[in-house]
């Protein structure tokens, strides 16, 4: 009963569970983590993705399979561990989604407006990036995290990443480090990890895009942005923005070397 | 010395190159969009987010004191007592919509108080961003004085210290008066769960 409680308490929110003290309360949180990890339905955007990548789209009635993400045109395998990177084509640097979008505009000559018209889904609907990108990013299972910092577009692009990361802006005066800046906090119950940081950032790119369990939706990276400018009380950021792009080039270039071990699963 | 400042002449363009808190707002104003009452006067940085963001939020001690003594210029008390409802103010500190671009305009918010403090015994979820509020009342007693430091401290932090990661709740029009009443009712009321 207690065990059944304690799973209670973790799905519905601590509202009902007075009893249950904090301690407890985190050990619950830990083992429901574990439990939901092991049974991921991100299997199934993956093999939805791999389908939506192969599938004749756009007034071109062309497939994603010649889209060159960073490895060579229709490489998969490993090209997520690389990115973000520069794209000599687009003379910018590109995370995952935005070079997705980016070949579905050159490769099936489809409009901007329209293939970005609803790239965040729900759990009823998922979007074409959510299931893409779960199905790129699982072509680079084990592979070493190692986005683009050689390039001078590179190098400036983590720079502007480091500084967006602690500006401090909106009407919360928050900056990415307002919750994200000393180690042991929390956000209700939620843990919050110091990106910055290596060992912190480590876990964290090396799991998303991810599965989250309280939603049932598959979230991007390019989502997770978005997501954190609204709670910071932020306009919204355009989506393949530079300043996502170089946010994430950021973070993923803090939690460099740790293999990929994704899609993963979220709470 | 000299050797000192060859060393300076050689990092400086290094040092240069880092994007400045106005490179940052540039890109911000190119590349974010008004959503919702989530306007883009929202990515212009007002002296207190810029002096913040340039230092690390380690401000000069002499400059702090000025820009805290401006802020606290900016706070509006009440007449009358500053004490609320506690009750109310439990359910505004539960809260934590307002501002968002999702929110719906015009719509009471709350304070988001548990995404960062332990108050309630009753409410096991609470974050650790701020200090914990337990007994706040109890501890620090609840006269006239204590009543319009917490009220003013919720209206503006940063009138207290400049940047300090907390909202400014009622300089940013979060909270309405009444409500930041009744946040000091239920930090100082002796009959509210927080001093129990």
């Amino acid at each position: 009963m207690k065990k059944f409680l304690g799973f209670f308490c973790v799905v519905a929110g601590a509202a009902f569970c007075n009893s249950l003290p904090a301690q407890d309360a985190k050990k619950e949180i830990q083992r429901y983590r574990e439990m939901v990890a092991e049974g991921s339905p991100a299997e199934l955007f993956e093999v939805e993705g791999e389908a939506l990548w192969k599938k004749p789209q756009g007034p071109n009635k062309v497939s994603l399979e010649k889209c060159d993400l960073g490895l060579g045109a229709g490489v998969v395998k490993g090209a997520y561990a690389r990115l973000p990177r520069y794209f000599k084509d687009a003379d910018r640097v590109m995370d995952l989604e935005t070079r997705l979008l980016h070949c579905m505009g050159t490769l099936q000559g489809r409009k901007r407006e329209e293939a970005a018209a609803r790239v965040f889904g729900s759990a009823d609907r998922p979007s074409e990036m959510e299931s893409l990108s779960a199905y790129i990013a699982a072509q680079s299972r084990g592979m070493k995290m190692a986005p683009g910092l050689s390039h001078p577009k590179e190098k400036e692009a983590y720079a502007m990443g480091r500084a967006v990361y602690f500006h401090r802006a909106g009407a919360w005066d928050f900056s990415c480090a307002s919750c994200h800046g000393d180690e042991g906090k929390r956000i209700r119950m939620q843990d919050l990890p110091v990106l910055y940081k290596p060992e912190h950032a480590r876990p964290v790119v090396s799991t998303w895009p991810a599965y989250r369990v309280s939603t049932s939706q598959f979230i991007t990276l390019q989502w997770r942005m978005n997501n954190c400018y609204q709670q910071m009380r932020m306009p919204e950021p355009d989506f393949g923005s530079d300043t996502t792009v170089a946010l994430i080039l950021f973070l993923t270039a803090t939690g460099k070397g740790e293999p990929y071990r994704g899609p993963g699963t979220k709470r | 010395m000299k050797r000192i400042f060859l060393i300076a002449v050689l990092v400086a363009p290094l040092a240069l190159a880092d994007p400045t808190p106005q490179d940052v707002q540039k890109l911000m104003q190119r590349d974010f969009h008004a959503r919702g009452q989530a306007g883009m006067d929202r990515v212009v940085q007002d002296g207190v987010q810029r002096v913040c963001t340039e230092s690390g939020d380690q401000p000069p001690v002499g400059l702090a004191k000025s820009l805290e003594a401006d802020q606290m210029k900016s706070i509006v008390y009440p007449s009358g007592s500053l004490m609320g409802d506690w009750k109310r103010g439990e359910s505004i500190a539960q809260n934590g919509r307002g501002l968002q671009w999702t929110d719906k305009p015009g719509a009471a918010a709350g304070g988001s108080c548990y995404n960062c403090h332990q108050l309630s015994p009753q409410e096991a979820s609470f974050g650790t961003l701020g200090p914990s509020l337990r007994q706040f009342g109890k501890l620090r007693g609840n006269g006239q004085e204590m009543q319009r430091y917490v009220y003013g401290k919720i209206y503006n932090a940063k009138a207290y210290n400049l940047c300090s990661q907390m909202p400014r709740l009622g300089l940013s029009g979060t909270l309405t008066e009444e409500q930041i009443k009744d946040l000091v009712a239920l930090l100082l009321d002796p009959s509210s769960p927080v001093n129990r």
